[in-house]
């Protein structure tokens, strides 16, 4: 299996502090990959650095073997990089459907295209798809803003795959969502990962959750890399158990 | 939107439509000034409001832009060349310096940029009042004409008031245009989310950029008319306060709604008409009732029929649940 994604050597520093320090791995293509590790241990900075989000103070993304570091986020999405943010990140005074359609339209022809072209950006059938796949028919013209805090969680995973990603990071998707509609999201996310072979990586606390979605699992504890293998392996590990996971 | 049904959405506009064109016929002089004012300010204020109210970019430089386009109409026109052209100057002109003034957005966003262009808008005021071998200073440019429409004189004060409403026809169809588009959705994502917009490969460089440009396009067209309009222009109307009642328009009315500047234009414009009979008091109630209503609803009127029209789906919508609640209660 060849890499989608490798990261070489990323560093981070604000000020003193080495958020993320000399971080290397690959994520091959069609594999979930998990990200776990403590608090503060540098895997959203990790996502910001490999996604422009922040310029890291060292080392080489590359992406299908091209090097990217330093694009911009909006020109790494439309090279297939997708993501949703740990915070819930939707346009709440847009419908279900326009922040779809929205998540989609960039990956539409041009800008000149997409002034003069049709007002949805020819997308209304695959947003209807996706939410219909993620079973939000009954609210697509709710403005997201009025959704449950499970369902806007469903909404922001579903814009993530609009533009028909190669790659998707997603950052704890499943922190606050209950455990119907969690094992809900995983059977989602598994059918997308199978039927698009799209390639995950996903930061998240509820071990049980990565434990069964994720093909491999990399731990990060104080910026660094502590360990990267199969699920049950990392479990076994010592330093994992006394970094995170406890007894 | 199942508040109002579309038909009587359409019927509505149709009849304003109407009126708009077949009241003023007997309106006298003044009145006239006054509506083709309200139509030249609701372009310059529909520009701010998609520069503000959609792509949530702040801005106290449209007054400027209204002079740009005013100026540029002004020296063309009394050089002969045919208001159309100038208008199209106008457009192209007050895009480009929009363009410019945007990049400071890139870097800075809200108080911060309304400072620099603020100081944008100073810039423009100097140069209006002192470059007087081209704007004539504080002696201005008068005996600005009034252009020829397929061959008709519009110098009556009725022709004029139909030139500056078939421009905010026109205006108004392409702001339509833009805003239901793409382009439009992702203004608004730029206002609420510019982190996320990104992530989902919208370039927020370029429709931040955007968004300065066109609607500082619209101010330069808006100010293209005025020149006509007055028939005489000098550097005081374009001066901060312009930028302030535009932005107040914008706020009055609704930033982010469509008809928002109409709204906004027609009470800047008309109620100081109407509280005429309060002679001095006038601006003290205008004070007051902008703060009352932006205590009441801060996104201003037409945030009222917002709210107004949510509450009322929120209604509709916990009557069905009800009813679906009820239905799981009989069945078991």
């Amino acid at each position: 299996m060849s890499a989608v994604l490798e990261v070489t050597d990323i560093k981070k520093n604000f000020g003193g502090i080495n958020a993320v320090d000399d971080v290397s791995f690959d994520v091959r293509e069609g594999e979930i990959l998990g990200l776990i590790g403590p608090n503060g241990c540098g895997k959203s900075t990790l996502f910001n650095c490999i996604l422009g989000q922040l310029t890291p103070s060292g080392g080489e993304v590359k992406l299908d073997g091209r090097t990217v570091t330093g694009l911009r986020p909006s020109e790494l999405n439309k090279l297939g990089v997708s993501r949703t943010f740990q915070l819930l990140q939707v346009f709440p005074k847009l419908s279900v459907r326009e922040n779809l359609i929205l998540a989609g339209q960039e990956h539409q022809g041009n800008m000149a295209s997409r002034l003069v072209g049709r007002s949805d950006a020819g997308l209304t059938e695959a947003a209807n798809q996706m939410i219909g796949f993620f079973k939000l028919d009954h609210l697509a013209a709710e403005p997201a803003g009025g959704l449950s805090y499970g369902q806007q969680k469903l909404l922001d995973a579903a814009m993530a795959f609009m533009g028909g990603p190669r790659l998707v990071l997603l950052d704890e998707p499943a922190g606050g969502v209950n455990p119907t509609m969690l094992a809900d999201l995983k059977e989602r996310l598994i059918a997308i990962n199978r039927e698009k072979n799209a390639t995950f990586v996903v930061i998240e606390h509820n071990m049980e959750f990565v434990m069964s979605l994720c093909s491999r699992v990399m731990v990060m504890a104080e910026g660094k890399v502590l360990a990267m293998g199969r699920p049950d392996e990392v479990r076994k590990n010592p330093a994992v158990i006394e970094a995170y996971l406890g007894h | 939107m199942t508040g109002f049904a579309k038909p009587l959405k359409i019927a509505l506009g149709l009849a304003v439509i109407a009126a708009l064109i077949v009241v003023p016929m007997n309106f006298n002089r003044y009145g006239l000034f006054i509506l083709s004012q309200w139509a030249v300010m609701t372009i310059a204020a529909m520009g701010l409001n998609l520069t503000l109210g959609y792509a949530g970019q702040v801005s106290l430089a449209q007054g400027a832009f209204v002079g740009i386009g005013a100026y540029a109409a002004a020296i063309m026109t009394t050089h002969g060349w045919p208001l159309p052209a100038a208008i199209a100057v106008a457009i192209v002109l007050s895009f480009a310096v929009g363009w410019v003034l945007g990049y400071p957005a890139l870097r800075v966003q809200h108080h911060y940029l309304a400072f620099v262009t603020l100081a944008f808008s100073t810039l423009a005021f100097l140069v209006f009042r002192n470059e007087s071998w081209l704007t004539g200073g504080i002696y201005g440019i008068s005996n600005i004409p009034r252009p020829h429409i397929f061959g008709i004189a519009t110098n009556k004060p009725l022709p004029f008031y139909y030139v500056c409403l078939g421009s905010l026809a026109i205006v108004s169809l392409a702001v339509w245009w833009l805003i239901r588009s793409p382009w439009g959705r992702a203004f608004i994502a730029l206002r609420e989310n510019p982190l996320r917009a990104q992530s989902l490969g919208v370039d927020t460089r370029r429709y931040t950029l955007m968004a300065f440009a066109i609607g500082s396009a619209l101010g330069g067209v808006a100010g293209a008319l005025y020149a006509p309009l007055t028939q005489y222009i000098d550097p005081v109307p374009f001066n901060l306060s312009l930028s302030l009642d535009l932005l107040m328009m914008v706020i009055v009315g609704g930033a982010g709604f469509y008809l928002g500047p109409f709204l906004g234009a027609m009470i800047a414009v008309l109620l100081p008409e109407w509280l005429r009979f309060t002679e001095g008091y006038y601006l003290m109630l205008y004070a007051i009732a902008v703060m009352l209503l932006l205590i009441w609803s801060p996104t201003g009127i037409l945030g009222i029929l917002d709210r107004y029209m949510a509450a009322r789906r929120t209604k509709a919508a916990s009557a069905l649940r009800a009813v679906a609640k009820s239905r799981l209660e009989t069945a078991q």
